[in-house]
């Protein structure tokens, strides 16, 4: 950004080096200027990233010591920028397990209480809310996702001549969003999740283009979230609260499913649309709704082939 | 200069106010991801890729008139690259996170990301180009003769590099399958099309620029070639653009919708409809006078015809492809977008520091190239 100088050489003539001092002395003057302006609104930042959280290695690579101490750090930097006292794990995928996701379209009224539960378990920003869950308000007779509306606003529901179409992450066997991560920041677990480590993601939003269900959001800024709305049961690659600048998803709640309950937005559903559970083990009853019902996919045709199956009931 | 100094101070001011707020000081949103600093970033790949329309005259067909020209095409290509990283730089959620790029400190997806692919290209790119125009240079104001051997085999990697460089950018949005308007053969064909428009209608400008402001001696021979590269670039990407257009409204598929917003709106949305047909008509305006003798030979209207095709194909390789990928998004959202004031001036910023860098570069050479400035002096 400085003044380009010294480019002309010639003889050194008194006059001449007056000048290219001068010259090199406003260009000084001029670049410190330029370098305080630049920097101006860097002075107002309270909470910078620490020495450790810029070097912590890739999840995969971090010994179980230190895997430890950064849970512990995590732990500490909400209690200093949320003023709330919470608990971050790690927990691990459980062995001969694959889950998968069933919703019966013809219970599902668009209440959208699982939109709310989930926003509520996983600590997703308030402002603007980040939502996992989309419900869509179809009209019957098409599955047109595009004929769709995201922003119904009825006294009661469902509404005459619509059913609902919920979507989130649909946990794909064939994911484009981690195939496309440049930094392998996004991986899928042996039990199926799709997880993200939040802090080694770039924020390139690659994946965010990649995805066909619109499954990822972005923290576009510093989380908001209230100190006592906080759920203080956090994983590591789950439901703790998200830096700024990285992208998130569902995880099919995994800091609660690994250890054998139902995730959020299923628990709280009023209406048993939903039904979650092991592909893997015979006697479940996502196994018995995958073997009877007529179960169909969303965008079959991206050939991503999701572990979230959608029927309906008559 | 000076104003150029200012511009990206004031772009600087900008980014660090990004660095603190964070992302959401841009227009962008969940459902369109990506805007003006991805929409930039691919234009300058581009210019950066038609410093080719130069070299392969100039080495492989020995032409005299390119020759003399084709190290400020390789420095408009270095200046280019360097933005296009800067905009890339200024997109991330987490710049202080670079370093997970690098192989083996970081964890570098390769060959499965086309955005880690992009980063070899880019930066391989930007290194032969230094190689060759640094050398050349070096050699020129030593007064020696340059080894063939050191810039040849160089230059003929560049060659098929700098396809590659836009290709690989193209296939950034050509493999995903969720994006239907995006995952079409045609779009490398088409970022190549446009670049060789742009790129050689920019150089055109700044070779005027250069013979107005130094002695260095620019044929119009040289220009008259760049003006034939122009002109059947921009016949070829209007065709292609025309072939597209075609698939997407002949058929009428439902993954047409991207291509009605963008042309004609949907559903009342039609922020981006004046723009594409604005640039439609630059880009037609801009290759009637092109393919008219006795216009084009005018350097006035050459000039307001290079003008208008670089325009047109910024508006077309920006807001026209990039953003309509995002609208309807893959659920059938519309959510529209419209850059921040502090986007935009990071952008202006962005631009105003690699002009900053080229006009610099073009100080250092021209008086190599034209022999004023040689060993000889003492201060060195």
């Amino acid at each position: 950004m400085n003044a380009p100088r010294g480019t002309q050489g010639g003889a050194l003539d008194p006059t001449l080096q007056r000048r290219s001092f001068l010259k090199a002395g406003v260009g000084t003057m001029a670049a410190l200027a330029s370098l305080a302006g630049i920097s101006a609104p860097l002075r107002s930042v309270n909470s910078g990233v620490s020495l450790d959280a810029f070097l912590q290695q890739h999840y995969k690579r971090l010994t179980p010591d230190l895997l430890d101490q950064i849970l512990r750090r995590i732990e500490n930097e909400v209690a200093r920028d949320y003023g709330a006292k919470v608990t971050v794990r790690d927990i691990r995928p459980m062995d001969g397990v694959e889950f998968g996701y069933a919703l019966n379209l013809s219970r599902c009224n668009g209440n959208r209480k699982c939109v709310e539960a989930c926003v509520q378990e996983n600590n997703q920003t308030r402002d603007p809310q980040m939502q996992y869950i989309r419900v869509l308000e179809m009209p019957a007779g098409s599955l047109d996702v595009e004929k769709s509306d995201l922003y119904y606003d009825h006294e009661q529901v469902p509404a005459k001549g619509k059913y609902y179409l919920p979507v989130q992450c649909q946990q794909c066997q064939n994911p484009p969003c981690t195939k496309v991560c440049p930094v392998e920041a996004t991986w899928t677990e042996p039990d199926g999740i799709t997880v993200i480590d939040y802090n080694w993601c770039i924020g390139c939003r690659y994946c965010m283009a990649a995805c066909p269900y619109e499954a990822r959001r972005f923290n576009w800024k510093q989380a908001e979230i209230p100190p006592e709305e906080i759920n203080p049961n956090m994983g590591y690659l789950s439901n703790r609260i998200r830096p700024m600048g990285v992208v998130e998803k569902c995880t099919y709640c995994l800091h609660r499913t690994r250890e054998g309950q139902y995730p959020a937005c299923m628990e709280v559903c009023p209406t048993g649309a939903r039904v979650f559970g092991n592909m893997l083990d015979p006697d479940s009853e996502i196994n018995y709704i995958l073997k009877n019902k007529r179960v169909y996919i969303l965008k079959e045709d991206a050939g991503t082939a999701p572990r979230f199956f959608y029927y309906f009931d008559v | 200069m000076a104003v150029l100094t200012v511009l990206t101070v004031i772009g600087g001011n900008a980014y660090s106010r990004q660095l603190v707020q964070g992302l959401a000081v841009t227009g962008m949103t969940d459902q369109v991801s990506w805007g003006a600093y991805i929409a930039n970033f691919t234009y300058l790949v581009g210019v950066a890729a038609a410093a080719v329309m130069l070299v392969i005259p100039a080495y492989i067909y020995r032409n005299k008139d390119m020759h003399d020209v084709v190290l400020f095409g390789e420095l408009l290509a270095i200046a280019a690259i360097v933005m296009a990283l800067l905009f890339v730089v200024v997109d991330l959620g987490r710049p202080d996170r670079f370093w997970h790029l690098i192989p083996v400190i970081g964890k570098f997806n390769f060959p499965g990301s086309m955005l880690s692919w992009d980063v070899i290209v880019l930066n391989g790119y930007l290194l032969l180009n230094l190689h060759i125009c640094g050398y050349l240079l070096f050699m020129k104001y030593m007064d020696r003769k340059p080894t063939i051997l050191f810039y040849m085999p160089f230059v003929l990697v560049a060659i098929a590099w700098a396809v590659s460089i836009h290709t690989v950018t193209a296939f950034l949005y050509v493999g995903l399958v969720g994006r239907p308007f995006w995952n079409s053969a045609i779009v490398a064909p088409r970022f190549l099309g446009s670049a060789f428009t742009a790129g050689p209608g920019i150089l055109i400008i700044v070779f005027q620029i250069i013979r107005r402001m130094s002695t260095y001696q620019i044929s119009d021979r040289a220009l008259h070639i760049l003006r034939n590269i122009v002109t059947v670039s921009l016949l070829v990407n209007l065709f292609l653009l025309g072939c597209e257009a075609f698939k997407e409204f002949y058929s009428e598929s439902v993954h047409s919708s991207s291509a009605k917003y963008l042309f004609f709106g949907l559903h009342g949305h039609d922020a981006l409809v004046p723009w594409m047909w604005g640039a439609m008509a630059m880009e037609f305006a801009a290759a009637t006078i092109l393919i008219i003798p006795p216009l084009a030979q005018r350097i006035s209207l050459l000039n307001a015809a290079c003008v208008l095709a670089i325009v047109g194909i910024w508006i077309e390789k920006g807001m026209g492809l990039i953003v309509p990928g995002f609208v309807p998004t893959p659920l059938g959202n519309i959510v529209e977008y419209v850059p921040s004031l502090n986007e935009a001036l990071v952008c202006v910023g962005i631009w105003s520091f690699g002009l900053l860098i080229f006009s610099w570069m073009l100080h250092v050479s021209i008086p190599i190239m034209s022999g004023e400035f040689r060993h000889q002096s003492k201060e060195v």
